[in-house]
């Protein structure tokens, strides 16, 4: 026999209010707790998939889409941009480093991106089988198309025309023939990666030029630094003879602050537009943000409600058990051990609440994660407790102690003389 | 063993009453007789230090148990007295058998399952201890709350009215027990009651 056992069996005594507590704290806690492992999860994904990577230079529209297209990979790009012109504004003193992306194919809906080695080494992207992609055609991939896809080194695919989210079936996928090679796959690097098929940009451009035999053989592997002018530029996308080529974007890291302002004058009265990746981040979290805030408001109007439960559940079971209180008085129990019985049952109502919570939070995750990897390839699968959730954890534990307070005073109160001749 | 002296009691706003002087031996059986109205519920409330008399005192085994604190006056009452109400109450989300281990836990003695069990069986309820009380019928819940009173092997047992719930079979059952577990634990036995039924079988009483 023990205190926590008789609390235990009091809760247990009221199914329906213990059983309304509980759900209604679960739900409010669930929610709360989700919202905070989404926008965690999302914010640490994306800011890994940012990694040092200052601007986007692609073709004129939304600022935010050429982001969302090329850094996270998540939306259709905003059109292709020639060569030719890019080369105006990456070879710029202000420019560090401007890795290439194209793109417009791809394989079971994962997205074949044209580019050079430096895109992989930018997010520290190491190899855990075979090589990397060298000759056009040869492609390295992720770890999660690896995984989904069956691909290992050494199989060949053909590629289907368009966008990841293409619908099967749609009159834009035909198949190309000529096939690609697997030289190599990925660790999992927890970027936008893992979810790519990485080749050289000549293989994107190749794949388009059905019986241009020679093709092939104009365009030599360009992972050689560009040293143009004497100045040592890490440019290394194409070479001069590919500028009316086109690429759908290029990723840059500034040399110098201020460099967004000079370098969008560049693209001014071109086809393409510099995004600068903070702004546009921080405009997607802000919006992102609210929608959070909104369902937050929600779940904690619910908790707050659970709460209420909570109070009005123990205070109304007062009224009924004056007299067991007041006979374990009689037996030796002191007023502190009422007060800590109805503090305990209001604890142990908030803990099962709060327990049942995370695991509806958990629940939810997954069933979010598998939703997002269908539509955009990007899981969320950290299920371990955060320190949020720890801090919450404190707040309710405090707020289950004060709905418990009044009707643990209440208990502490008790005439056990009146209370027992009146029976 | 237990004395009272010149015990008085007033409600706030209400009756006052002033007891007879009770001297209670050591394995003494007494009763309490009175009408109601005379205050033997009060008088019984006072001798189990659930009131603090207004003038006077009550003395059990050496100690005035009104100079004690009220956390010390539980765990003394928990330990020394057992106490039967007209209406036997328990904890009903517990089990017969652990609401009577209630009463050593709540007042700091050690107990076992298995003395508590051989408690109910003394009463004819073991059968009931796993239910919840309120399954019980009147009779067996009273038996069940003598069985919790004397669980703890109490000085002093006090007993409120234990048989006017009861009919004449059931009256004459509860009475024979109460003796004879006050007997075999060589407790005190006060009864209050208006039960005329009992006047013939407690050779000591005291008329309020």
């Amino acid at each position: 026999m023990n205190l926590l056992k008789i609390s235990w069996s009091n809760i247990k005594h009221r199914p329906m209010n213990t059983a309304l507590s509980i759900v209604l704290l679960a739900f409010g806690i669930g929610i709360i707790s989700l919202m905070i492992l989404l926008k965690n999860q999302i914010s640490e994904k994306f800011d890994r998939n940012i990694k040092d990577i200052d601007f986007v230079l692609a073709a004129k529209g939304s600022p935010l889409q050429s982001i969302l297209a090329n850094v996270y990979h998540v939306d259709a790009p905003t059109g292709n941009i020639k060569v030719a012109d890019a080369k105006k504004i990456i070879r710029n003193p202000m420019v560090l480093e401007a890795i290439p992306l194209a793109y417009g194919d791809n394989y079971e809906k994962y997205r074949i991106v044209g580019t050079n080695q430096k895109y992989p080494e930018h997010y520290g992207c190491v190899l855990s089988q075979g090589k990397m992609f060298e000759t056009p055609f040869e492609v390295t991939i992720g770890s999660v198309v690896a995984a989904e896809t069956g691909l290992k080194v050494g199989s060949t695919f053909t590629s289907v025309h368009g966008f990841d989210n293409a619908a099967e079936g749609d009159a834009d996928a035909h198949h190309h023939d000529k096939p690609f090679t697997v030289v190599g796959i990925f660790e999992t690097s927890n970027s936008a990666i893992d979810n790519l098929i990485l080749t050289p940009v000549e293989s994107t451009w190749l794949v388009h030029e059905h019986g241009e035999e020679d093709a092939a053989a104009s365009i030599e592997p360009s992972v050689t630094a560009d040293t143009l002018g004497g100045h040592n530029h890490e440019v290394g996308e194409a070479h001069d003879a590919d500028e009316d080529r086109e690429m759908t974007a290029y990723l840059i890291k500034k040399r110098n602050k201020g460099a967004f302002g000079m370098l969008s004058k560049l693209a001014e009265n071109t086809t393409m537009q510099l995004a600068n990746v903070a702004v546009e981040n921080s405009r997607l979290m802000n919006n992102f943000g609210i929608g959070l805030s909104a369902i937050s408001a929600i779940a904690i109007v619910i908790t707050i409600l659970s709460f209420v439960s909570i109070f009005i559940s123990l205070f109304n079971s007062m009224k009924d058990r004056k007299y067991e209180l007041a006979l374990m008085r009689t037996m030796g129990g002191t007023r502190g051990t009422l007060f800590t019985l109805i503090i305990q049952e209001g604890l142990l109502l908030v803990t099962l609440g709060f327990a049942l919570g995370l695991a509806l939070s958990r629940i939810g995750l997954l069933i979010l994660s598998n939703t997002m990897k269908d539509n955009f390839h990007y899981g969320l699968d950290k299920l371990g407790i955060t320190s949020w959730e720890v801090l919450l954890f404190g707040i309710t534990l405090l707020i289950g102690i004060v709905a418990s307070l009044l009707p643990a005073i209440k208990a502490l109160r008790i005439d056990i003389s009146k209370t027992l001749s009146n029976a | 063993m237990l004395s009272t002296r010149q015990l008085e009691f007033k409600y706030p706003n209400g009756p006052s009453f002033s007891f007879p002087d009770i001297q209670c031996g050591e394995g003494e059986h007494v009763l309490i007789l009175g009408e109601s109205g005379r205050g033997k519920t009060t008088l019984l409330h006072l001798l189990a230090g659930m009131l603090r008399p207004s003038s006077g005192a009550v003395e059990i085994k050496g100690e005035i148990t009104s100079k004690l604190n009220d956390s010390a006056l539980d765990k003394f009452r928990g330990q020394k007295i057992g106490i039967i109400f007209q209406t036997a109450h328990f904890v009903e989300s517990l089990s017969v058998i652990d609401n009577l281990m209630l009463a050593p836990f709540l007042s700091g003695k050690h107990s076992t399952k298995e003395a508590a069990m051989a408690a109910l069986k003394r009463l004819n309820i073991e059968h009931k201890a796993n239910e919840k009380p309120s399954s019980l019928s009147v009779g067996e819940q009273q038996r069940a709350a003598i069985a919790r009173a004397v669980f703890n092997q109490p000085t002093i047992i006090l007993a409120d009215e234990p048989t006017s719930a009861l009919d004449d079979k059931n009256a004459t059952e509860v009475i024979a027990m109460l003796e004879d577990l006050a007997k075999t634990s060589g407790a005190s036995l006060i009864i209050v009651t208006h039960d005329k039924r009992l006047k013939d079988k407690f050779p000591k009483q005291i008329v309020l």
